[in-house]
């Protein structure tokens, strides 16, 4: 996937002179994750800029130029540093243009690697997109392919709104086809990435393979589960949802973020709000557990969604005893 | 030659008397409209400041920009915004440079070079710096300048962004607006330095200290920075010294500060100051001087009956403009 979000950047940096990348370690390194590789030979040190650590000055920055008519790309190393820029996003970049009466637009795109998983321990293991779906003004996508991620960052870069562009980092290494050609992906449209009759699964990023595999298991046991990716979290594509769960009458949604205050709550209430009358069971959140991510592998392990946490969690929306 | 010159001179002294008496009589004017309900909210007022805003901006071409703070209405008079347009967004009305939406901490007009107003202290400072940038990369030769004062000196982002800008060499000046109280606290409590100035050398850049009340000072010091970050050297920090005789803010109903220090800071108008010197040095007869004020007063009144004339935005239309055109944009329907 970092391959694919590589070419992502290089080819809107080709086709559009307006379009620069700012981080640390964005230019001689080509990012941490070499997600920027080659654009400093390609592009010049104007356009690829190793900034200082100073996140919010880098964000900042991205709103100014992107008044001006820049389509600056900002580069979290970490997405917990949204912390450090939170009031550049919000109380900048995302209401600039309401304030403004709707005469100023803010293209920008803050892209950050959420790093969960690996033993980073709590500051640097947080997926935190819901504080930004709580933002009126900003857009919210986070893949989960190497396709839905280079054609989503394209059409995030191409958009006039800012967006917050979040990336599992356990993610980058996967493989997965992408087009030789042009192609970009449409913000706001959800992906069912497995069709299923019994019961919906709604979920992005890590959590879509989550659900692929716990739909793989079950449908040995003669359960049939959609997985409907979300892929855009603000806006929501609620037609598709919608859809999804009048077909089956269930729903469970599937987030890697701490429970409480989840984007996958929103999920839920958006539906029962929508669709109500479709539902024949409670509809099931399953998250992960709400204290900050422990260091040991046991520990986090137990904090983090697994597999088998959303197989119950679909059985409890089936009202199911498991074989 | 030589009188054509003084003239052009003269001439261009009266317009930043006539900018200043602008500012007084719009903020004076917003408090009396804040205090009859007329303005919600709160104003914050630039009165005994004017000729910062004036002096800076004097330095500034048509495609230079600036960013502002929650005290910004001077800033915008003296980039040359329409006071009609102001006060119809200070009083919430449609025909305001932002419809209503942003109010007097917010008003915004990039096709006249203001980028923003910021109401969070020292929040556009790094907009600034990624603006200059900007610019520079569409080849254009604009200048950014950063207005902030001196509480926003002591925040984080302004470190950041002074440090990216100098970091970048981007074409930006910082202007800091010591008026020596953040609404109850002295500077001397928030700060070990006596001149904000200081601090340029941390980041690399020139720092300069010039009387804040002296609109030439102003505009001749900062011409030297603007020259400086359009030739591609960088920015430079320019702390204007000055006070703020009315209050923090027209909501703002204790002042904690000293009564005769404001008595001495009333004594050094920046407004009267360079009435004198029109008087004293070019001869202007105190006729022309009350002729200036009386316009000033005047534009201001017309503002005022503009806005009060302009409708009020309809409650259906607070839904509008979250978002920028866009494919996945369905029309009555938030994201």
């Amino acid at each position: 996937m970092a391959e694919a979000l590589n070419e992502a950047l290089h080819e809107e940096l080709e086709r559009d002179p307006g379009v620069f990348v700012v981080g640390e370690d964005v230019a001689q390194l080509g990012g941490l994750f070499q997600v920027t590789k080659g654009l400093l030979e390609r592009f010049g040190a104007q356009r690829v800029i190793d900034a200082p650590i100073s996140e919010a000055a880098q964000a900042g920055a991205g709103v100014g130029a992107a008044l001006v008519g820049c389509r600056p790309v900002i580069e979290l190393q970490i997405a917990d540093f949204v912390s450090l820029v939170i009031d550049q996003v919000v109380n900048h970049a995302a209401k600039w243009r309401y304030m403004s009466g709707g005469r100023v637009t803010v293209p920008f795109v803050l892209r950050g690697a959420v790093s969960s998983g690996i033993g980073m321990a709590a500051q640097h293991s947080q997926t935190l997109e819901a504080w930004f779906v709580h933002a009126p003004g900003l857009v919210v996508i986070m893949p989960s392919t190497p396709y839905d991620a280079k054609g989503l960052l394209k059409s995030a870069i191409r958009d006039d709104n800012p967006v917050v562009f979040l990336e599992k980092r356990l993610l980058y290494s996967r493989k997965g086809p992408v087009p030789e050609q042009e192609y970009t992906v449409p913000i706001g449209v959800a992906d069912v990435k497995r069709e299923g009759s019994d019961v919906t699964v709604a979920t992005y990023a890590a959590g879509v393979h989550l659900a692929l595999q716990a739909a793989r298991g079950l449908a040995r046991e003669g359960v049939e589960v959609e997985v409907v990716d979300l892929r855009t979290l603000k806006p929501l594509d609620l037609e598709t949802l919608v859809g999804s769960v009048r077909k089956t009458g269930r729903l469970v949604v599937v987030t890697e973020a701490a429970r409480a205050g989840s984007f996958a709550s929103e999920v839920v209430a958006r539906l029962t709000d929508e669709a109500f009358d479709a539902l024949r069971s409670a509809p099931v959140r399953v998250a992960a557990a709400d204290v900050p991510m422990p260091y040991a592998a046991p520990l986090e392990r137990a904090v983090l969604p697994q597999v088998e946490d959303v197989v119950a969690g679909i059985n409890a929306a089936l009202e199911r005893v498991p074989a | 030659m030589a009188a054509t010159a003084a003239r052009e001179n003269l001439r261009a002294l009266e317009e930043l008397l006539l900018r200043m008496w602008q500012i007084r009589a719009f903020e004076l004017r917003a408090m009396e409209l804040f205090e009859e309900n007329l303005i919600r909210g709160s104003v914050h007022p630039y009165v005994g400041m004017e000729a910062i805003a004036v002096g800076a901006c004097a330095a500034l071409g048509p495609d230079d920009l600036i960013t502002s703070t929650h005290r910004g209405h001077g800033h915008c008079i003296a980039k040359g915004l329409e006071l009609k347009l102001m006060m119809a967004e200070i009083i919430g009305r449609e025909d305001g440079y932002c419809r209503g939406r942003g109010g007097s901490m917010h008003i915004t007009a990039i096709d006249k070079g203001m980028l923003g107003a910021d109401a969070i202290v020292a929040g556009s400072s790094a907009i600034a710096v990624g603006a200059a940038h900007g610019l520079r990369l569409q080849g254009r030769d604009g200048v950014v300048l950063c207005f902030f004062g001196d509480g926003a000196a002591n925040q984080g982002i302004l470190h950041e962004a002074c440090n990216l800008g100098a970091v970048l060499a981007a074409p930006v000046v910082f202007v800091c607006e010591n008026n020596e109280w953040a609404i109850s606290t002295p500077a001397a409590a928030s700060t070990r330095i006596a001149d904000i100035a200081d601090r340029a050398a941390g980041y690399g850049m020139p720092g300069v200290v010039v009387d804040g009340n002296d609109v030439l000072a102003v505009r001749d010091v900062t011409a030297e920075a603007v020259a400086r970050a359009r030739a591609g050297d960088g920015p430079t920090l320019v702390e204007a010294k000055s006070y703020r005789i009315t209050p923090h803010s027209a909501a703002t109903k204790t002042d904690l500060r000293p009564p005769e220090e404001l008595d001495a800071w009333r004594a050094r108008d920046p407004i009267l100051r360079l009435s004198r010197l029109l008087a004293e040095e070019h001869g202007v007869e105190p006729a022309r001087l009350e002729q200036l004020e009386e316009q000033a007063r005047r534009d201001v009144e017309e503002a005022v009956e503009f806005a009060l004339a302009s409708p009020r935005p309809e409650p259906e239309a607070a839904l509008e403009d979250v978002y920028a055109p866009a494919d996945w944009l369905t029309p009555g329907r938030l994201a």
